[in-house]
């Protein structure tokens, strides 16, 4: 493997562990093992706790992904490994 | 008109639609039965994904779930939906850059032995099957309560429409009927709901509404269910009293097990791009999302309405509870169905509804004079039964029949295409037969695919207890067995043949024996299935999660031990990590 694919690949697993990392907190942390502390806290009708792990969790998901292919497509160009348009 | 008439033709009219979409979408190469000629758009991909994806399950029954266990049913939700992530960030791209049409090819190639494959392909075949069966129950149960129709006649339908897509559109057919699938599965889910939400609480989106005050009180929705739940001795709804570990355990099983499962993965070796299988996860879990932030919704509501609906009064007042004779037709028309009953224990011909388990609650049920819960609601109904219980016109009934059935068709055309693509592609060309030509191979990936139907439907028909532990098999299989493997074949180049065989023999018979030994299943129980006897206080369901680590620390282990993948492997390994020069899309 040349330096220029290992440092493509670095940069690509970086990206990907902060992404899980967030992807770990507001699911596992907020929904999960901070849950009832969470739910001390009450905002428009909702226990925090409760409203990360039945929606603010699927929506922060939503998010990572596009966040994800925004800057996998960007990390593909600066490297030039992205595939031709068509 | 009245309801069965409507929903004969909300159903008949689905159906043509998948017919019509079949016919037009006959595949003619194998290229184009596997993978779909690798020609479908990414967002037309992440709408047939989500509709193979949500499953009877996700559509008829975990709306039901969660109303019952409240902050409980969690699990589901997000298990079901955080598994996306990892698929779009670990798997799915790496998997189209390899390019090739199976799951278990690539496990083959990977580790460069036909062992591995054909162990991976009877993994996916055993998980595959588990699940169908219980699509092909689902559809069953939507025709005899809607259509009245006998258990077998709706099978036996069910059957025959999938039949005639899968086996002669293969993927390129299940794919846009998918999409019509996911259109009227969707819309029938969210109708009712968003109704439902502006009747309670006057803002029509149901997301927002279950966090919103009741109409004409300033009561927020949540505060008022905790607080009429708990007064008849029921938990309070936003929490739970599970073990922390338990549900971190069934939650990771969920994900990773989404991740793992080969009808899912399999849909990304569709599209044209690397790069639009990643845009296409996401655009996948919109679609999904838009169910499953609904669900929790609807589920906090249809607790809300079933438990006021029985008990209008006050608790314990001697006019509290709702008269048996002026019960709705709704329950009346489930009694028929045997999953909704009513046992008057204390003989005063009203209803009482509350958690007889709760023994500190029991001296107030005495003084009340009740004598025990006396209705029993099958929590499968929730969702079927909602539209009626908030009183909505027929049509919006017949709609979520075809919404049901839509969901479990869908579902079940992905997997049947996985079992006949893994009998076709991986056993017979790939192991067996490498002789055959691809007329031939395409000839025996439609008998296995209609064969894999007959099976799946006596399997559906006359369920073997395997069948109602999905979560635990299915999810937890794939999650000890398939995933795992996957994930070190593509960010390891130190994970050979040997390590990934043995990781993979070891994750699977670990979890599959644990399950079996607390559930009974195939062999009597062994050991008593309750919290403390669990290893680690994880139950069945959430030890995918040990037999993946098993999974991972024998693999690496074996690996060190033993000589290194070849040098072509390393090549092929460095290859699909990036996007450039990814095979494109063959013509239709």
């Amino acid at each position: 493997m040349n330096d220029q694919s290992a440092a493509y690949w670095k940069r690509n697993v970086k990206l990907v562990a902060t992404l899980l990392v967030i992807w770990f907190i507001v699911s596992y942390g907020f929904g999960i093992l901070f849950v009832d502390a969470l739910n001390t806290i009450e905002i428009a009708g909702f226990q925090l706790g409760f409203w990360f792990a039945q929606q603010g969790s699927i929506y922060v998901f939503v998010a990572l992904i596009f966040v994800y292919v925004a800057k996998m497509n960007k990390l593909d160009r600066e490297f030039g490994v992205h595939e031709d348009d068509d | 008109m009245d309801l069965t008439t409507l929903t004969y033709i909300a159903v008949g009219l689905s159906f043509a639609l998948y017919i019509g979409i079949a016919i037009w979408a006959k595949a003619s190469t194998t290229g184009e039965f596997y993978v779909a000629g690798k020609g479908v758009n990414p967002v037309v991909n992440g709408m047939a994904t989500a509709a193979d994806w949500m499953s009877a399950a996700s559509f008829i029954s975990m709306a039901g779930l969660i109303a019952f266990l409240g902050y409980g049913g969690s699990v589901y939700l997000m298990g079901w939906t955080g598994g996306y992530c990892l698929l779009a960030m670990l798997l799915a791209p790496y998997l189209r850059k390899y390019g090739k049409f199976t799951v278990p090819e690539f496990i083959g190639d990977r580790y460069y032995s036909k062992t591995a494959r054909i162990v991976a392909v009877i993994c996916l075949i055993f998980i595959s099957f588990t699940y169908v069966a219980g699509q092909m129950r689902g559809v069953g149960i939507v025709f005899s309560r809607f259509l009245e129709v006998e258990l077998i006649t709706g099978l036996v339908v069910g059957m025959g429409i999938v039949f005639i897509y899968a086996v002669l559109g293969g993927m390129k057919g299940i794919t846009y009927t998918q999409v019509a699938q996911y259109c009227v599965l969707i819309v029938a889910y969210t109708i009712p709901a968003i109704f439902i939400a502006f009747q309670l609480t006057g803002n029509p989106l149901p997301q927002l509404a279950f966090g919103s005050t009741i109409n004409g009180t300033g009561e927020f929705m949540l505060e008022r269910l905790n607080s009429v739940v708990t007064e008849l001795g029921f938990l309070e709804y936003t929490t739970t009293n599970k073990s922390t570990i338990d549900i971190f355990a069934i939650t990771l099983a969920l994900m990773v097990g989404t991740a793992g499962l080969p009808h899912v993965i399999v849909r990304f070796f569709t599209v044209p791009k690397v790069r639009d299988a990643r845009s296409s996860a996401g655009w996948a879990l919109v679609f999904i999302a838009l169910l499953y932030t609904t669900a929790p919704a609807v589920g906090a509501m249809a607790r809300l309405n079933l438990t006021e609906t029985i008990q209008p009064g006050e608790v314990g007042a001697e006019d509290g509870n709702l008269s048996y004779e002026e019960r709705p037709d709704w329950m009346k028309r489930w009694e028929t169905t045997g999953l909704l009953s009513f046992e008057d224990k204390n003989g005063d011909g009203r209803i009482q509804y509350y958690n007889d388990a709760n023994a500190d609650f029991a001296t107030k049920a005495a003084e009340y004079g009740w004598a025990g819960n006396e209705l029993t609601v099958d929590r499968d109904i929730m969702v079927l039964a909602n539209p009626e219980i908030a009183q909505l016109p027929n049509w919006v009934i017949a709609l979520v029949a075809a919404g049901g059935i839509a969901a479990a068709l869908s579902t079940a055309a992905g997997l049947l295409l996985v079992i006949s693509s893994g009998v076709s592609h991986d056993l017979l060309k790939g192991t067996f037969t490498p002789d055959m030509t691809e007329g031939q191979e395409l000839m025996a990936g439609r008998i296995a695919a209609a064969a894999a139907i007959v099976i799946a439907g006596y399997l559906g028909y006359n369920p073997p207890g395997f069948v109602a532990q999905v979560v635990a098999f299915a999810f937890g299989l794939a999650a000890a067995s398939l995933f795992p493997v996957i994930i070190m074949g593509i960010f390891s180049k130190k994970v050979n043949r040997e390590g990934a065989i043995a990781g993979m023999l070891v994750g699977l018979i670990f979890t599959m024996g644990y399950i079996m030994a607390y559930k009974g299943i195939f062999i009597p129980v062994m050991i008593e299935n309750v919290e403390a006897n669990w290893l680690f206080g994880i139950s069945p369901e959430g030890i995918g999660v040990v037999g993946m680590l098993l999974n991972f620390a024998v693999a690496f282990g074996v690996s060190k031990v033993t000589a290194e993948p070849p040098e072509h492997i390393q090549h092929m390994i460095e290859d699909i990590r990036v996007p450039k020069g990814a095979s494109g899309a063959v013509d239709h």
